[in-house]
């Protein structure tokens, strides 16, 4: 019933572009038509306030923010998520798509859910809220799945998300992993929880490895990224969480933890690099093409990518490495934002996911981290798909699990020096 | 496009001129309003159309643009620093971005010049078919037709590979992810923004111009020098503007083709909007962007004489 298979045959790169890694992607599909062009009107016109000195701006009031979680369900819910990012079918009578996932929320609940794959960027998709945001009015949409990072903070610091009620996820205490539970960027999951899951570490082609470097054919290390022997042949990730994060732990340092000297640091290391001419490009998020052209020998990779191509049958087959001195994770958070009108329903939908029935069903189809580890079993005996169960890059083990790091949270004074520290690099 | 479609036809030089709207009949003197309306009333879509579209937002771009504070708290402040700050962060892209754009206008007006040339005095009937050729890969996306670019020119691909094959470039050669990419993306992308306007002012040329020319003794060369180019430079003028302003602030190409040290203006706008959240500094980029280009528009089309940007315009 739900089989990956029914994922559209195209281009893994442009499936990554469509389904992946949320951070920073600049879709280029949609900026290219509307962009900063779609932003200048719509969020400045609001979100300047027109006010000229109207205090805060659009900080949500508190009122916006309350919730009555004692109400009565609604039998509402509109929830927004990436694309192929849940199990999709063919209606047999009709011929139409479906999410067997939702139709099932449906039944049990009796429930009518607008299931809406929206969400292509980050930022692009936080600017086409934002104006309601500010003004506290329903967003129209009662879920919404934010990657941690620079976008999710905003909501933090702009107060556009509700609090949850952390008596109403009972599946999500018994049953979400240590690794996405009390994650840094939220302590004590007071306003996320976990979609999926998703690394970053480094891709590589076996063969151009093993031509350039013929007596050391494996790439296990951060530093492999700087060796001399792959100059021209390296891709790094364009973005400013990635990039210096990895980097990071390259040079041993704690990403968590870091401090600006360490961030110099860093970006000293990085501009080394750049000068050996050993960085081919700096990608947004076409590397994968890169290295299935030949272009690059390895490359900073999302392990999704890899899986997803190698799954489309790339002939030679791509490798994902978990660096020795470690990798990060990084992870697509559903939360409600504020003036939301079904909240009792939203957050039955977000623990309903992390029954590991359903959950299993979800990531038996989209293949990223799981963050429900008793999905596992039911995987890999009831949907009988052993491959995904048993795959590290969906169910890591727990010496790997120890190895991730995630994003240095970063406050906003601490935003403008790390992106004045890092951004001449990858944008040279 | 096609007005000319009999060369040989008598007038066709003089009929072609400005557009109804500038040709109120100036002597009938009936005083009427109606009269007086016309041509405001003919314009007002287009007014209403800049306005909405271009006045109202650079205005709130502008507001933005000398703000404090990020997306969301944004608040009026005059703050002017906010053009020197990113003015010195940020000079070299632009200076970049307008000569990449610089030396692709050169290439795309040496490139469709003769490609224009060609149809316009030797297409003979099939003139609309030929136009089309030319526009047939343009109507494939734009994002699709610059992957493409990008498969073609990979570093073992169907060009590449053979010549390193054979020894013609050495094995670590690469086009993809150098400026010459990024250049040649945004030329090839903008290829019918050059090529429409030339063929435009070349098609209106009278052929019993050349034949006149010829007549009066002068050879191939000067004929093109001293009869076609000329009536061609307003072509040239409109496709260079047509070419030059959007090139300036492509983002797409370098993004794609580009590398290391290739990054253009219109990415760091991006950037500072959507990766940065900060709208003030992205309005000051865009607004100085917005001066440059102006600013250069103006002196160039004094330089050539404003009415040959209208008669360009007016076709």
């Amino acid at each position: 019933m739900t089989d990956r298979k029914d994922m559209p045959n195209i281009d893994p790169a442009l499936l990554r572009g469509l389904t992946q890694r949320r951070m920073s992607r600049r879709d280029v599909f949609r900026a290219a038509g509307v962009g900063v062009g779609a932003l200048s009107l719509g969020a400045i016109l609001a979100s300047c306030g027109l006010s000229g000195g109207g205090g805060g701006g659009g900080s949500a009031s508190a009122s916006a923010a309350a919730v009555d979680w004692n109400a009565a369900p609604t039998g509402k819910l509109n929830f927004a998520n990436w694309p192929y990012y849940i199990d999709q079918a063919k209606d047999p009578a009709t011929g139409e798509l479906v999410y067997p996932t939702i139709q099932n929320y449906e039944k049990k609940f009796g429930s009518s859910v607008n299931y809406d794959e929206e969400i292509q960027d980050n930022a692009g998709f936080f600017g086409k809220i934002q104006p309601q945001l500010a003004a506290g009015d329903y967003t129209g949409r009662d879920i919404i799945v934010i990657t941690n990072g620079p976008t999710l903070d905003k909501l933090f610091q702009l107060n556009y998300l509700v609090e949850l009620p952390t008596d109403m996820r009972p599946n999500f205490d018994k049953y979400a992993s240590d690794a996405v539970k009390d994650p840094a960027y939220d302590p004590g999951n007071k306003y996320t929880m976990a979609w999926q899951s998703g690394l970053t570490g480094i891709g590589w082609d076996p063969l151009k490895v093993a031509e350039l470097r013929p007596d050391n054919p494996t790439i296990t290390s951060i530093n492999d990224l700087y060796d001399p022997a792959f100059k021209g042949q390296v891709g790094m990730l364009g973005n400013s969480e990635d990039l210096p994060n990895l980097a990071m732990l390259g040079l041993g340092i704690i990403p968590e933890d870091s401090t600006p000297d360490q961030w110099q640091e860093t970006a000293n290391k990085l501009t080394e690099q750049l000068d050996a001419g050993i960085v081919r490009q700096y990608f947004e998020q076409n590397y994968i093409t890169a290295l299935r052209q030949g272009n690059v020998a390895l490359s900073m990779a999302w392990s999704g990518d890899i899986f997803q191509s190698n799954l489309t049958g790339d002939p030679e087959g791509l490798q994902f490495t978990v660096p020795d001195e470690g990798a990060l994770i990084w992870t697509d958070n559903m939360c409600i934002p504020i003036g939301v009108e079904n909240a009792v329903e939203a957050i039955t939908m977000m623990d309903y996911v992390y029954d590991p029935k359903v959950q299993a069903q979800i990531e038996d189809y989209n293949g990223y981290i799981c963050p429900v580890p008793a999905a596992q079993d039911i995987i890999r005996d009831v949907l009988d798909d052993p491959d995904t169960a048993d795959s590290p890059l969906v169910f890591p083990t727990p010496d790997e699990v120890a190895k991730l790091h995630s994003f240095r949270v970063l406050t906003p004074e601490e935003t403008l020096q790390w992106n004045g520290i890092f951004q001449p690099i990858y944008q040279s | 496009m096609t007005s000319g479609g009999a060369p040989g036809a008598d007038g066709v030089i003089k009929a072609a001129a400005p557009l109804a709207e500038d040709v109120a009949p100036p002597p009938r003197r009936r005083g009427s309003v109606r009269k007086k309306a016309v041509p405001y009333g003919l314009s007002s879509p287009a007014i209403l159309w800049l306005t909405l579209f271009f006045i109202v937002p650079s205005f709130f771009m502008f507001l933005v643009s000398l703000s404090t504070g990020t997306v969301g708290q944004l608040q009026f402040a005059w703050k002017w620093s906010n053009y020197t700050t990113v003015l010195k962060l940020y000079d070299n892209y632009y200076l970049r971005s307008v000569v990449y754009a610089l030396i692709v206008t050169i290439i795309l007006l040496i490139v469709a010049y003769p490609i224009a040339y060609w149809i316009s005095f030797y297409g003979g009937k099939r003139k609309n078919v030929y136009l089309l050729l030319l526009l047939l890969p343009f109507f494939v996306s734009f994002v699709l037709r610059t992957v493409q670019f990008q498969f073609i020119f990979s570093d073992d691909g169907p060009i590449l590979g053979p010549l390193k094959n054979i020894g013609l470039l050495s094995a670590s050669f690469h086009l993809l992810s150098t400026p010459a990419a990024v250049i040649g993306g945004i030329s090839y992308n903008y290829l019918p923004f050059t090529a429409l306007p030339l063929y435009v002012a070349l098609e209106r040329i009278e052929p019993r111009l050349l034949e006149a020319g010829r007549d009066l003794y002068a050879g191939r060369w000067s004929t093109f020098w001293k009869v076609v180019w000329p009536l061609s430079i307003p072509g040239v003028f409109a496709a260079f503007l047509l070419t030059f302003v959007p090139a300036v602030g492509d983002y797409v190409n370098s993004s794609i083709l580009g590398g290391p040290g290739t990054t253009m203006i219109g990415q760091k706008i991006q950037t500072l909007f959507l990766t940065n959240f900060d709208y003030p500094g992205g309005s000051a980029l865009s607004f100085i962007l917005l001066l440059i280009l102006l600013i250069g528009a103006t002196l160039y089309s004094r330089a050539l004489g404003t009415d040959a940007v209208m008669d360009a315009a007016g076709r």
